[in-house]
């Protein structure tokens, strides 16, 4: 079966209802579907640390790779793993404030089992390996965020499935 | 002119995101790293660093790999989306 893909990544900023509403209509024999949307924080905490408050998130990536190199992923991992229908990926790059969608991924399959784990995949990706590069101001500053040992995790979850 | 981009915190170490080097013959990255540690150590040690990885012309590849004049190359730290 061939996923319909679209990999959208971009600075305005988007409305992810509006956005999952068009996917939906422009499916076909679909019988799942699942969307995944990742907000701005407006407090962040890391490990026993006092709450801290965000004032904007930027993001940035490499145009002449990050699309490529996830469409790349997806072809080797996602659409090989599972029968989906379509896949659709909206990242934003640039300036962002709290509570604004940083990214979105929705997946439609025949079943549920499929939309799930893949749509779970792409997000796991799109955290830790994608060609993305994030950093959180605060009022004392600004700081580059890296991957937690959680989202590696995460990530490689995948790995250890793949000839399963 | 040979094309380096920093993106991150490695934009942070270069003061910039991209420069250009002049290389007249092939070089691999670690030669093209020796020489930017000649003026700028501390940005040619985080180049060095855990993790970063190496594109050239948008492909992956080792730091043994040659760069050539009018080739871009980019220096890519640990990631993180979403």
């Amino acid at each position: 079966m061939t996923c319909q893909t679209t990999i959208e990544i971009g600075e305005p900023a988007f409305d992810p209802e509006a956005r999952l509403s068009t996917f939906r209509k422009s499916l076909g024999n679909a019988g799942a579907l699942v969307s995944f949307t990742g907000l701005v924080r407006q407090f962040t905490k890391s490990d026993g640390e006092k709450p801290q408050t965000v004032t904007s998130l930027t993001i940035e990536h490499y145009p002449a790779m990050t699309a490529r190199d996830i469409q790349a992923f997806v072809d080797r991992e996602v659409t090989a793993k599972w029968p989906l229908d379509a896949l659709l990926i909206i990242h934003r790059v640039g300036m962002m404030e709290p509570k604004d969608p940083i990214v979105m991924v929705a997946a439609a399959s025949a079943h549920r089992r499929a939309a799930f784990e893949s749509a779970d995949c792409v997000m796991d990706y799109l955290k830790s390996r994608a060609l993305f590069w994030k950093s959180e101001t605060r009022p004392e500053g600004t700081q580059w965020i890296v991957p937690t040992s959680r989202d590696y995790q995460d990530a490689s979850r995948w790995d250890e499935n793949r000839e399963s | 002119m040979t094309q380096l981009l920093f993106f991150g915190r490695l934009r942070d170490f270069a003061q910039s995101g991209e420069r250009e080097m002049a290389i007249s013959s092939p070089l691999s990255i670690t030669s093209i790293i020796a020489i930017i540690e000649q003026s700028d150590p501390l940005l040619a040690s985080a180049l060095t660093g855990d993790s970063v990885r190496y594109a050239l012309n948008g492909e992956f590849v080792a730091e043994t790999h040659e760069v050539n004049d009018k080739d871009e190359l980019a220096f890519l730290p640990p990631v993180s989306g979403g």
